[in-house]
């Protein structure tokens, strides 16, 4: 497994805007098989690139997540969903900071995991 | 040509299985939503290709899925499943009271007569209707909001709504079960209910032998020709119901164990039930590790062994209250699922039984459809 850089979050420069490309976004397998995608995923999210604001972009491309990564109602996230930036557990930043500026370049992606708990 | 799917839901998915008039040779096709827990899955009654499923995950929450090729495609439809207004307390097993809170869907139950409309009984229980074909839900509150919800308490698997069953002479009157509140009845298509637990025994749970509310029912059936006779296994207890649930009288006089699970009847003979005795509600399988389903030709009462094919010794499998189905088939099919995974078929009544599959991941619930 590639070693992922340092945690970019404690980058001190000012956040960037959105890549080129979108936000990368990796979904865990039951959810890819879910929207219909292959691999990482790439998402619009407005400005400022937040939790928030990835979420929400990927629910509106593809609304069939809705409910499945967060609440429908409180918009929390669902207990045993975590969110990663490389080694990074941002699982339980607020949801309005801003993500890693690697994140908004589209260089690292945005990680959507299962947590290993059950069989 | 005739034929019968059943649709099985699974702890790791969902599988159909599908087989001509003779019920001997079948095909498996799956698993459907790999990864996923498959309450339930249904067909329509009125488009046997439209078919329902419920899977959900403690990781991804729920979904709801249709299909209109009889389950071998599936496209994702509504999930927004959303309490009406406040969701006030219920009791919590401790006795504390606990918000209302949607943990999944256990059953979706088609109409009879609209392939696009269909309930789901939820947990927390609650039922929820589409119209839509399961692409927008509302809660039908008045259930949630009877004046005996504050003291509902869950079963050990959940507060779980896990019967539906609409009347087939009248859509409008529908009754449902929940674990551990017991059977409601509805004679205006879900607006107002009342309880309809008048004669069920619950000692060592309930002191009041009158309780209106309360009763660990697992699961309750009737034959379309006879819609006042409802037949009930419950936590331990197998009962029946002359009057349309205003009252219930215990038929389980022979049977090795009146605790267990599923309860269904005959698709031609309205006073033909089948049971799957299970030890207890501490040991969850068959007493002796005999799995015997039992079968009543007289409405109770009188019931002996269907042991014919069904292993009689070393078993210590579980059936669960979804999990038994019948065709409408001559004769009657008679389908279960276990714990151990192995789907169990009748083709004559249950006088013999074959097993189609063995392997599965643990069945959570079994429905037959029959095709001509």
């Amino acid at each position: 497994m590639t070693q992922a850089p340092g945690p970019l979050y404690r980058d001190p420069s000012p956040p960037t805007a959105t890549g080129p490309a979108g936000v990368r976004v990796r979904l865990p397998a039951q959810l890819r098989v879910l929207a219909g995608v292959d691999g990482e995923v790439l998402v619009r999210p407005a400005d400022p690139v937040t939790q928030r604001a990835v979420l929400d972009a990927l629910e509106g491309r593809y609304p069939v997540l809705k409910g499945t990564v967060r609440d429908r109602v409180t918009a929390k996230r669902r207990p045993f969903i975590r969110f990663f930036v490389g080694e990074e557990d941002l699982s339980n930043q607020a949801p309005d900071e801003r993500l890693p500026p690697a994140v908004a370049a589209g260089v690292e992606p945005f990680v959507v995991v299962g947590a290993m708990a059950g069989g | 040509m005739s034929g019968v799917r059943l649709l099985v839901g699974t702890r790791k998915g969902a599988f159909v299985l599908t087989s001509d008039g003779k019920r001997k040779d079948w095909e498996v096709e799956g698993p459907h939503f790999a990864g996923w827990e498959v309450y339930h899955l249904k067909g329509s009654p009125a488009d046997p290709e439209t078919v329902y499923a419920a899977p959900s995950s403690g990781w991804f929450g729920q979904l709801v899925q249709r299909s209109e090729d009889g389950g071998k495609t599936w496209t994702a439809v509504g999930n927004d499943l959303r309490y009406e207004g406040e969701t006030g307390p219920h009791l919590w097993y401790d006795g504390t009271p606990r918000p209302w809170k949607f943990t999944r869907v256990w059953h979706v139950e088609p109409s009879l007569d609209d392939p696009r409309a269909l309930y789901a009984g939820v947990e927390d229980a609650a039922l929820f209707r589409s119209d839509d074909g399961g692409e927008t839900w509302a809660e039908l509150p008045g259930l949630r909001g009877h004046a005996t919800a504050p003291s509902w308490q869950p079963g050990a698997g959940g507060l779980c709504l896990h019967t539906i069953i609409a009347g087939p002479d009248d859509p409008s009157r529908i009754f449902v079960a929940i674990s551990a509140a017991g059977v409601f009845r509805s004679d205006d298509a879900g607006q107002t209910w009342r309880p309809a637990n008048h004669g069920l025994q619950s000692e060592g749970v309930i002191p009041d032998p009158d309780a209106d509310v309360g009763h660990c029912v697992h699961r309750i059936a009737l034959h379309p020709s006879a819609p006042d006779v409802l037949f009930m296994q419950k936590h331990w207890d197998v009962m029946r119901s002359d009057d349309g649930g205003r009252s219930w009288h215990d038929i389980g006089d022979n049977l090795p164990s009146d605790f267990g699970f599923c309860i269904d009847v005959h698709a031609h003979e309205p006073e033909t039930v089948y049971i799957v005795p299970i030890k207890s509600d501490s040991e969850h399988y068959p007493p002796e590790g005999k799995l015997r389903v039992y079968r009543s030709r007289t409405g109770g009462h009188e019931w002996e062994p269907l042991t014919n094919g069904l292993p009689q010794k070393d078993c210590y499998v579980n059936v669960y209250r979804d999990a038994m189905s019948v065709d409408s088939l001559e004769p009657c099919g008679v389908y279960f699922g276990t714990t151990g995974g192995q789907v169990y078929a009748s083709a004559d009544a249950g006088d013999s039984w074959s097993a189609p599959v063995r392997d599965l991941p643990a069945v959570l619930s079994v429905e037959a459809q029959t095709l001509t």
